[in-house]
């Protein structure tokens, strides 16, 4: 059990070191002029006016949250669905109501107009 | 003969229990585990980087084809050297850091992309005990992997402190997230008759019972091939590097093997998908005749055919009309999905066992899987149906709403001109 999870750990390591030479070779082998034009932020050619780093509208959160909302409820049914061949058929009934609640959730945020974009 | 058949079918465990012996007899024995593992590592690597780099090569003739062009055909016989020659070109690139950008996170940003798109393999099976390592969440780790490659995304386009970049990230954002729903939802279903999370089990179940998944759940294979798609950001809904609107997206501002690692860290992620489908789906390694790990290169190649000639036939998808597609009906239909497969699951019962404990039907496998299977095609039309007639009526509206318009537009144009 223990060994199972040594190799992603292993993995991470080995792949890591592997893949970050490769910007590092990349920086000996390639030329370096660099130069103030070509450091400036990329436009389409045309002086950068302003900063990028700008406040963003706020859909994007909201598709945010409602997708926390799901993950953490997709989470929760994962359990379920490994003790599934143990339970009663009641049980299902349980996580049906659970999954009511999210849909219910999902067809709120619906009706408000979350969903719609514009 | 049988003993020939075996060590061709076992050929790459074999190699691999000589390389371990090997090792195992010169160090000693915790480092000789680490140091076996670390050469696997290296292994799924390599093999990983060889097939990205000769898919690149196939996608380009393939999609050259299709929009009735010859392809590469410069570097080396047919052009078949060209990954190499890229590669060549990458590598001696200047590396340009633009003087805005957020440095340790714009440079960790391709880094990541790559190793995490490589670390998903590591519970992909390739041939009976042939397997990084068999974790019993398997398909939980895929997921949970998968969407540090988004987070990887977001830093490539905040980091560059570009507006095309940074738009590209906040779509990235908006659709990737949204379509790690469904892929989480779809995969339910086969956990529920697995009864195991591991993904050798799961293959060895589709042996087993000779049925593979896609028959049992054909909506769910539909749904976990488009949120696959839409999660690798691949052509048709690859909007996080519309070309077309925002250039490039998060990795405009890239340059040199520092691009090409986000491109072969996202072509290895959608040859993950590809896998992880074929051995959720399709039986993985499991087939007649051939050895397992050409089995599972067939199969992948095939779905991997797929989404080639998707890339080359569609046009892109608008945010919204993805979006809409997501939450709308993947999201709704996935759970009604899941429920309805709950209660069949209980109702049908193969195994006699488990009618004693809690109860149902005993039926045969196949009649199982075509009952799941008429239910999964059946909610699938259905919904289309409904999400079709929803669809028609808002676009007859907004025609009606347009002729309106032009009429008033017209009436008041004669206006003028009396």
């Amino acid at each position: 059990m223990r060994t199972d999870f040594a190799f992603v750990g292993v993995m991470l390591l080995v792949v890591f070191g592997a893949v970050a030479v490769v910007p590092v070779l990349n920086g000996l082998l390639g030329p370096k002029k660099p130069n103030a034009a070509k450091q400036a932020t990329y436009e389409c050619g045309m002086e950068t006016v302003g900063d990028a780093w700008v406040q963003f509208r706020v859909q994007y959160y909201l598709f945010a949250l409602i997708f926390v909302l799901f993950d953490v409820g997709g989470v929760l049914l994962f359990p379920f669905a490994l003790a599934y061949n143990g339970v009663a058929i009641w049980s299902v009934l349980v996580v049906m109501l659970f999954a009511g609640t999210l849909l219910a959730g999902l067809f709120y945020a619906w009706r408000k107009g979350v969903l719609t974009w514009d | 003969m049988d003993a020939i058949f075996d060590s061709i079918n076992n050929l790459v465990k074999i190699i691999g229990d000589a390389i371990a012996g090997l090792v195992g007899s010169l160090l000693p024995h915790p480092i000789s585990d680490i140091v076996v593992m670390a050469l696997g590592t290296l292994a799924i690597f390599i093999v990983v980087l060889t097939l990205c780099a000769g898919l690149t090569y196939l996608e380009r003739k393939l999609v050259a084809r299709i929009q009735d062009r010859i392809g590469p055909n410069m570097a080396g016989p047919k052009g078949l050297l060209l990954p190499i020659a890229d590669a060549i070109k990458l590598f001696t690139k200047e590396l340009t850091t633009p003087a805005a950008a957020d440095k340790w996170v714009y440079n960790l940003a391709p880094i990541i992309v790559m190793v995490f798109a490589v670390l998903t393999y590591a519970v992909v099976p390739f041939a009976p005990d042939v397997i990084g390592t068999n974790l019993n969440i398997g398909v939980f780790y895929i997921i949970a992997i998968g969407s540090a490659s988004t987070i990887a995304i977001l830093m490539a386009g905040w980091g560059s402190r570009n507006k095309f970049s940074l738009l590209g990230a906040f779509r990235t954002v908006a659709q990737l997230i949204g379509y790690e729903v469904p892929m989480l939802l779809n995969l339910i279903p086969i956990i529920m008759l697995t009864g195991s999370m591991s993904l050798v089990d799961i293959v060895e179940r589709q042996w087993n019972t000779g049925v593979p998944f896609l028959i049992y759940f054909p909506l769910s294979a539909l749904c976990f091939l488009i949120s696959g798609l839409a999660e690798t950001g691949r052509s048709p809904v690859d909007l996080l590097e519309a070309e077309s609107e925002i250039v490039a997206g998060f990795h405009v501002e890239y340059s040199g093997m520092k691009f090409g690692l986000i491109m072969i860290g996202e072509y290895a992620n959608s040859l993950a998908i590809a896998v992880v489908f074929v051995s959720l789906f399709l039986g993985g390694y499991r087939g007649p005749i051939l050895p397992p790990y050409l089995w599972l290169l067939i199969k992948t190649l095939l779905v991997f055919f797929g989404f080639m000639w998707l890339r080359g036939t569609l046009p892109r998808v608008r945010i919204d009309q993805l979006l809409n597609m997501n939450w709308k009906f993947l999201v709704p239909i996935s759970v009604v999905h899941i429920l309805l497969i709950m209660f069949e699951g209980k109702l049908f019962v193969t195994d006699p066992a488990r009618i004693a404990a809690t109860g149902g039907i005993l039926v045969p496998v196949l009649l199982q899987a075509v009952i799941m299977g008429g239910t999964s095609i059946g909610l699938l039309l259905g919904g289309l149906l409904l999400a079709g007639r929803s669809v028609r009526g808002e676009r007859l509206q907004h025609d009606a709403d347009m002729t309106a318009r032009r009429t008033a537009n017209q009436k008041a144009a004669m206006a003028l001109v009396k």
